[in-house]
């Protein structure tokens, strides 16, 4: 007897994506969109204390200040620039009638500014956390 | 006899019984993504400015403590923009997380604790950062303990 699925067992084969710049891109906005709002709930309650008293801001502050968070807040500062550049990506695509056509040139612009804006503030927050 | 006239196709008539929405949504959607590339490019300037003068600028991230907030807070420009960040930044993130609570949670009851504490969490953080840019004080009286800075008058 052949065997029949169900309708509802029924799972789509593949996808209509392609897994290239347009998708990997549209991932890693998704990947730091979550992330981005994570630290934006926790900055807004470590910033909250300043209304509880100096000391308690400062110490929680202080906790941002070890070299294990200063490598979170690069991790942080890369995935807020790419989302950004990215983003600005994503409206010329929407907005820009040559948009469409020149998304993937775009996002290598798109990588290539965030490479240079990552160098230029790993060097001075880097040297800000561990220069002391 | 006059010749029946035949609309184009989708030309904003449609009889009622063709119509593929039975909710009366509106827009909702539609604004949502204008929304979302509104304050998208108007984010990039409040935060890009943000990291640069708090972790850029001068000593960086060491030079940040309840002096430094005191200092920035008491120039309304940096409540204005904090607040306009705050805002715009939890909604932007808010919609974002909506967007993909719908894509990837089937469940309809699922979709809709997600979303229950997603806006829960929203209201919460937005009502306490407003509070807290416009109720700070640079010089906190603790337990009748004056908070002591060069900015706050002697006790």
């Amino acid at each position: 007897m052949p065997k029949t699925l169900s309708p509802s067992k029924l799972i789509p084969a593949g996808t209509l994506y392609r897994g290239r710049e347009g998708q990997w891109s549209w991932v890693a906005h998704r990947i730091t969109g979550v992330v981005i709002f994570f630290f934006l709930l926790v900055h807004v309650l470590d910033t909250s204390l300043v209304r509880v008293s100096p000391e308690a801001y400062d110490a929680v502050i202080g906790a941002y200040k070890n070299p294990i968070m200063g490598l979170g807040e690069l991790g942080l500062v890369a995935a807020i620039v790419f989302h950004a550049f990215n983003g600005i990506r994503v409206i010329l695509v929407d907005f820009w009638k040559q948009g469409p056509k020149y998304h993937r040139q775009m996002l290598w612009g798109v990588l290539g500014l965030w490479a240079l804006v990552m160098i230029a503030f790993s060097i001075r927050h880097l040297s800000h956390v561990f220069g002391g | 006899m006059a010749t029946p006239t035949i609309e184009t196709p989708r030309s904003g008539r449609m009889t009622p019984g063709y119509s593929r929405t039975t909710t009366s949504r509106g827009n909702f959607e539609m604004i949502a993504w204008l929304f979302m590339r509104l304050s998208g490019a108007i984010l990039v300037v409040l935060i890009f400015v943000h990291l640069y003068v708090n972790l850029v600028a001068g000593d960086g991230i060491s030079g940040i403590d309840f002096g430094f907030v005191a200092g920035k807070w008491a120039n309304p420009t940096w409540q204005i923009w904090d607040l306009a960040m705050l805002w715009l930044a939890m909604l932007h993130g808010t919609n974002g997380i909506r967007v993909i609570i719908n894509d990837y949670a089937e469940k309809n009851s699922t979709r809709m604790w997600l979303k229950g504490v997603l806006y829960t969490a929203t209201v919460v953080i937005v009502v306490l950062g407003t509070l807290v840019i416009f109720t700070f004080d640079p010089c906190p009286v603790i337990n009748g303990v004056p908070h002591v800075a060069d900015y706050c008058p002697a006790a």
